[in-house]
């Protein structure tokens, strides 16, 4: 059994309890250990950055010493946080002054990154490490004519680590092939869902929810699938508030991949945090059945 | 004899952890503010601030509400055919506005962000309902009241959190941030 660092971030404490709730139990079925890194502590979102870069690299850089200590790749499920952890890592071994003067802060915590480890998105777990073949291996219920949107949003593929294809990632579509549904072109999957805009400049953060859940509808789609906590409350949550504001007529689900892999897994919906949505997904459920 | 570093390079120096060119590759593509989901709501698109900056057009930036709206989603810098890591750019002005105190009276954005670092410094985690004050006061009856509809879905639902969370090494915690920022642990 592979065992990792799960560094669940703030919003997975309770906004979000539903993407931890079913982040636990697909990887649970999957053979994978996911240990909580003890006492972590907020990534500094992307707000922290605008104040001070140095203290937001040495929040990060606290996570991965313990993660580090535990021996274990990190892992985290929200964007922003893997982002901001995937980068503070990579700075850190590439800097030594830069790691000295943050080490020489983690001293106080009695802790040191020294740059072992590697950071990795829950869905990366799912994808490479795991594997498709087992993932579809481990179907039992495919959501066969289940049309998803795959919403990859911003910070997990943005910006570019490696030589990976950050104009056209198909990592999200064939995770939704897997799993026996059909994944839509969907033309706005990598564009903004406002962040947190949403709070510092509300009309321009509708107007992107707004332009992202027409194309959804647009193409077809059943339900639209997220892989970040903050792409997930700003299309569901203020989904109601869009069609205040423009006279819309939106109700269409927005739920987290890990949740459509539970069901599409025969695991029991109150286990992936079915119920805590404002927008009923009981029609995506009727699409999990046993194959005739 | 000295001489005072202009606007363009003023911003270079706050760059200088950002991973891109220098702002003087620029060649005035329009690839950014193309790119730029928010454009639309910007008094200058990307394009155009960064040829006000290599202007040296201090206070037109600084004014500007361009870096405020950004979202961070990095669509830009990935795209710059001159490799100018755009996004950190935006977050250098806004650094910068806030150091200086020079922003618009209804901007959310350096409130909101200076409320969020306090609150973190002092419990380690983000809580929402502290964050609240920074921004809602700011809204309109209309929005306040949506606001406070959503807030209060939410709480039904059980997604909004009653005890605000803290960690268990706070006291090292605000200890490890004094040594990058000393504030007296960040009171
Ligand atoms: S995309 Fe790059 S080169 Fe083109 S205008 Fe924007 S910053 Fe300048
Ligand atoms: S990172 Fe900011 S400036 Fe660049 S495209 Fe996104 S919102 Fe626009």
């Amino acid at each position: 059994m592979s065992t990792y660092s799960y560094f669940p971030g703030c919003s997975l404490e309770k906004m979000a309890l539903s993407y931890h709730q079913s982040a636990m139990q697909t990887t649970n079925a999957v053979g994978v250990e996911m240990k909580e890194i003890e006492d972590w502590n907020c990534c500094g979102a992307t707000t922290y950055f605008h104040v001070d870069e140095l203290l937001a690299y040495t929040l990060v850089a606290r996570n991965l010493a313990m993660a580090e200590k535990a021996g274990h790749d990190l892992v985290a499920p929200c964007s922003a946080c893997y982002k901001n952890t995937y980068f503070t890592s990579k700075y850190l071994k590439e800097d030594k002054d830069l790691s000295d003067h943050i080490n020489y802060a983690l001293e106080q915590d009695n802790l040191k990154y020294s740059g072992s480890i590697e950071v990795k998105h829950l869905m990366e777990v799912f994808v490479n490490d795991v594997g498709l073949e087992e993932i579809k291996e481990r179907t039992t219920k495919p959501l066969a004519g289940l049309r998803v949107a795959p919403y990859y949003g911003c910070q997990i593929v943005r910006p570019k680590k490696d030589h990976e294809d950050v104009e056209n990632p198909r990592f999200f579509e064939e995770l939704v092939s897997s799993i026996g549904a059909d994944p839509v072109d969907f033309a706005y999957r990598l564009r903004c869902c406002g962040g947190s805009l949403i709070i510092t400049s509300r009309e321009a953060a509708l107007t992107l929810v707004r332009n992202l859940l027409q194309n959804a509808v647009d193409s077809d789609a059943d339900v639209i699938a997220t892989a970040c906590p903050l792409c997930q409350t700003n299309l569901e949550v203020y989904q109601m508030q869009v069609n205040q504001e423009f006279d819309t007529n939106f109700s269409i689900p927005i739920m987290y991949f890990t949740q459509l892999m539970g069901i599409a897994m025969g695991l029991p919906k109150k286990k992936l945090g079915i119920g805590s949505e404002f927008i009923s997904t009981d029609k995506i459920l009727t699409y999990a059945k046993e194959p005739a | 004899m000295a001489t005072r570093p202009t606007f363009s390079e003023e911003v270079a120096n706050l760059m200088h952890s950002s991973h891109g060119n220098p702002l003087n590759t620029c060649i005035q593509c329009g690839t950014c503010s193309g790119t730029c989901p928010v454009a639309e709501f910007m008094d200058h698109t990307p394009r155009c601030l960064i040829g006000l900056i290599n202007a040296n057009q201090k206070e037109d930036v600084l004014d500007s509400n361009t870096y405020w709206f950004c979202a961070s989603c990095f669509h830009c810098t990935v795209r710059c055919p001159s490799e100018i890591d755009i996004s950190g750019l935006m977050y250098s002005l806004k650094r910068y506005s806030i150091w200086k105190h020079h922003y618009s009276d209804d901007a959310i954005g350096p409130v909101f962000s200076e409320t969020f670092v306090k609150s973190i410094l002092r419990s380690g985690r983000s809580y929402e309902p502290v964050l609240a004050p920074s921004y809602i006061f700011s809204y309109g009856v209309r929005e306040f009241l949506n606001e406070a509809h959503t807030a209060t879905n939410l709480m039904l639902k059980g997604r909004i959190p009653v005890i605000p969370p803290k960690l268990k090494r706070i006291e090292n915690f605000k200890k490890m941030a004094d040594r990058i920022i000393p504030m007296g642990g960040a009171k």
